[in-house]
């Protein structure tokens, strides 16, 4: 009972203690905005044509995908994980639904629901190894990357399917807009506004945060952790499935290769965008405004007559970044407990 | 609640009763013929040694782990909790000693984990939850933002939101482990307001910790549990602190210890104002060659962190070491071995050795710099080496190219001492040196540590086996809440008053 006459109420006290740090973290997506607008501004003000419908139209396109599979990444790294398989999913799931419709001609919402349960699929094989099989999501989605890529060789078997001889209503879709704005980046927009929505507002993906947040308490308090773990990546898997059928879409041409290496572009978007890689906390939103950033980045380098060497340097450099941010913040709040929580100081 | 009659708390049924309540882990046995009865609107205190399965019992309230036998009964109704999600259905909540909060959720979500208020579309209701929360915080009296992350809040403050979990889950048995650990006097005043209202409620509470004093104040009823079995249970007003600590130890001093009487020599470590902020406060001691002194004290007193802070493992804040007559320098374990210094630690599977290794690079790591030529480890020395000081020992292994992961508890242990003895240490410090291992094994422990003190090494013993501390030492440091609150040579040691000092009570003996 010493430690009471030496402090004399500050465990009571219980202010909201914001600080910048927390503000530049609560706002991050204001920061990425804010990036953003200022990378597009310098840009344009060099090359006003930056701004220009095709131009911009080009980024949109590019980011589509990004986005979409920024969306599921999200989900699965909120709980600690990561699926490194998504590169992959999609080179399946754009080969087969793209092989289907070539040779039956079906109609393109049946591919979208193809390319989805394919996905699903594959997002069930790694949740099931992960869950079931005790594997880092690390090691297991690294196996399934190869694994699914081999499939996809497999049923390729060195061909290739061409754009004529996909449906022609397939590739308007693929490669239509509505005033300026492409299909695919809408759709990747709505499945980002939906996943956002069951991430904040749905009892499951409450419990994905809380899973990465503490997953020793998530047990204690009984969340389910295998039901809600195989849900992350089921829908990451299937949001990895429908970008496939839409890479089709908007190439025509696929091939083996199709997303190879993508999975690295969209964990770099999820790191830039504020998702803590350690779980627990970050959004969908910032995920995708991370994607966006980086498809502009891309796109404003060149205008800008910067070598590709410092394109791939400054996406590195965003990434150390947004992970020193998270980690400043999670040392500050372990000095931040230690202080309050000590009581011999 | 309301349906038992107002006639006391002994004439109602108990809400909950546990009977000859048994549970083992492997070869150590936790819980052998535990008892307990609680009842509403009384708060009942369960006091123990450090392993004397009060965490287990806890651990089975609340639906963690099953028992091997005995009765656990609701309301009179036997029942066999699958989960923690079953046994807070049935009204139990248990607040840990760390609270398992989740720091990336505002506090209100942290009440409501899976029982979130719904609204519209089925989707969370924030503004209701958040409104929701705050009423039951100001019914707890504290003022705390519920939309705030639980991060940042200091240990108090989450375990009032975790009671505020309870509350909020119209848990009738509170279960509360050693709250008040790491809590000030005004911390405590504030939580224990809080209890004695949801007492008073009408709840049955738990109420697990090493304080009398905070006993005595909070609680109707005591019992008294040892060696993983009832001892005894009596109204608080009908038994005293002296009682109680006696019923606590309440063993002979039965076992031999090979012990050696050894005149001391020369002071090898000297300890003076020791400090971590948080941990340990003005921590001063000597230990002379030949000389056994013993760290006791209640776990989480703070003992392991200061002999890693004397190894230098954990940087200390202010305070001197020396060994030898030599300052170490914080925070650096090289310059400690270099001085001579050799630390088994607590947890030999974490610390201790590298599970994956042999046998052979397991006992040599710390001397691969005086057994290799030119930089590279020869084989032979290794081998010869490593087989003369497992021999030594008697481990018993298969090949000395096993894992280490391969060999029993208590061969593993000798496997961590053979690695510190083979560098010849001048002080050698041991943080639980039998934990967990068999009492065959433990006598030979006990008689190397004894003949290595006949040898003129200095030892440092951190031990929370009142048994190993009063056959073991020549003196007795105990420590309580980061400070040493006494010494006692071996002949003043008892059990009781170890107990006493480690438990605040002195003045009271």
């Amino acid at each position: 009972m010493t430690a009471l006459l030496k402090r004399p109420s500050r465990g009571t006290a219980a202010g909201t203690g914001s600080t910048a740090l927390d503000l530049a973290l609560r706002f991050r997506a204001l920061g990425l905005l804010i990036a953003l607008a200022v990378l597009v501004a310098a840009t344009a003000a060099v090359n006003p044509r930056f701004l220009g419908l095709q131009s911009v139209q080009d980024m949109l396109f590019a980011a589509a995908i990004t986005v979409l599979l920024a969306s599921g990444m999200t989900v699965v790294v909120l709980t600690r994980g990561i699926d490194l398989s998504v590169g992959s999913v999609l080179g399946l799931s754009a080969y087969l639904t793209a092989s289907l419709l070539s040779e039956t001609g079906a109609p393109v919402v049946l591919a979208l629901l193809a390319g989805l349960a394919i996905g699903a699929a594959c997002g069930a094989a790694n949740g099931a190894i992960i869950h079931f099989g005790k594997v880092p999501p690390l090691v297991a989605t690294l196996g399934t990357l190869y694994i699914v890529r081999g499939l996809v060789y497999f049923a390729a078997g060195g061909s290739r399917v061409n754009a004529s001889d996909l449906p022609r209503g397939f590739l308007d879709f693929g490669n239509g807009s509505v005033l300026g704005v492409p299909y695919l980046f809408l759709i990747s927009l709505a499945v980002l506004v939906a996943v956002a929505v069951f991430l904040a507002g749905t009892r499951a993906g409450r419990d994905l945060y809380a899973l990465g947040s503490n997953p020793e308490g998530a047990r204690l308090v009984g969340v389910r952790a295998g039901r809600r773990l195989m849900t992350a990546y089921v829908l990451c898997g299937a949001l990895a499935g429908l970008g496939g059928v839409l890479h089709a879409a908007r190439f025509g041409t696929v091939d083996a290769s199709a997303g190879h290496g993508l999975e690295l572009t969209v964990v770099a978007a999820v790191v830039v965008g504020g998702v803590a890689i350690f779980g627990g906390s970050g959004t969908v939103l910032g995920a995708g405004l991370g994607a966006l950033l980086l498809a502009v980045i891309n796109n404003a380098l060149p205008v800008l007559r910067i070598d590709q060497f410092w394109q791939q340097a400054i996406v590195g450099a965003l990434i150390l970044a947004a992970i020193a941010l998270d980690r400043l913040v999670g040392l500050r709040a372990a000095r931040a407990l230690r202080r309050k929580g000590s009581h011999v100081d | 609640m309301g349906a038992t009659e107002q006639t006391g708390p002994e004439a109602a049924r108990p809400i909950v009763a546990l009977t000859g309540v048994a549970k083992r882990f492997g070869a150590v046995r936790a819980l052998s013929d535990a008892r307990l009865e609680l009842h509403a609107g009384e708060a009942h205190a369960l006091v123990g040694e450090n392993g004397a399965g009060k965490s287990t019992l806890i651990k089975i309230l609340a639906g963690l782990y099953r028992p091997d036998a005995g009765s656990v009964e609701i309301d009179g109704r036997p029942v066999a909790f699958a989960g923690t999600a079953e046994a807070k259905a049935a009204g139990i909540a248990v607040i840990y000693q760390e609270p398992a909060l989740f720091g990336d959720l505002t506090v209100a979500e942290n009440l409501f984990v899976g029982r979130q208020p719904k609204g519209r579309f089925g989707l969370i209701d924030r503004a209701e939850m958040n409104r929701r929360a705050a009423a039951l915080l100001e019914r707890l009296g504290v003022r705390l933002d519920p939309d705030r992350p639980a991060g940042g809040l200091s240990i108090a403050d989450q375990q009032i939101v975790e009671i505020a979990g309870a509350i909020a889950l119209d848990a009738r048995v509170l279960v509360m482990d050693e709250p008040t650990a790491a809590l000030s006097g005004v911390e405590v005043e504030r939580l224990f307001g809080v209890v004695r209202s949801l007492r008073d409620d009408g709840a049955a509470v738990l109420f697990i910790s090493h304080r009398f004093d905070e006993v005595e104040a909070l609680c109707q009823r005591v019992t008294v549990m040892r060696d993983g079995a009832h001892v005894s249970t009596d109204r608080m007003d009908e038994v005293t602190v002296e009682q109680l600590v006696r019923r606590m130890v309440g063993r002979e001093l039965g076992a031999m210890f090979p012990k050696r009487e050894v005149e001391p020599g020369e002071t090898v470590l000297e300890v003076e104002g020791l400090s971590r902020a948080g941990i340990c406060r003005d921590v001063g001691f000597t230990v002379r060659a030949g000389e056994i002194v013993a760290l006791a004290g209640l776990v989480g007193a703070g003992r392991s962190e200061v002999v890693q802070a004397v190894f230098g493992i954990e940087p200390r804040d202010t305070g001197t070491v020396r060994v030898d007559g030599r300052t170490l320098p914080s925070g650096s374990p090289r310059a400690a071995m270099r001085a001579g210094v050799a630390l088994v630690p607590e947890d030999r599977r974490l610390q201790g050795l590298l599970l994956d290794l042999s046998v052979m690079r397991n006992a040599t790591l710390v001397r691969r710099g005086r057994l290799s030529r030119f930089g590279f480890l020869t084989g032979g020395a290794e081998r010869r080496e490593a087989a003369e000081w497992t021999a030594r020992l008697s481990t018993k292994y298969g090949r000395l190219t096993d894992p280490a992961a391969t060999l029993s508890g208590g061969n593993q242990q000798k496997v961590v001492l053979a690695k510190w003895l083979a560098a010849n240490p001048r002080l050698l410090i041991v943080d639980e040196p039998t934990r967990g291992i068999d009492v065959a094994t433990k006598a030979e422990v006990h008689r190397l540590l004894s003949e290595l003190a006949a040898d003129g090494v200095a030892i440092l013993m951190v031990s929370s086996e009142l048994l190993e501390v009063l056959g073991m030492a020549d003196r007795v440091l105990v420590m309580r809440e980061g400070r040493i609150a006494g010494e006692l040579s071996r002949a003043e040691a008892t059990e009781e008053s170890v107990m006493l000092l480690a438990t605040g009570q002195e003045a009271a003996a």
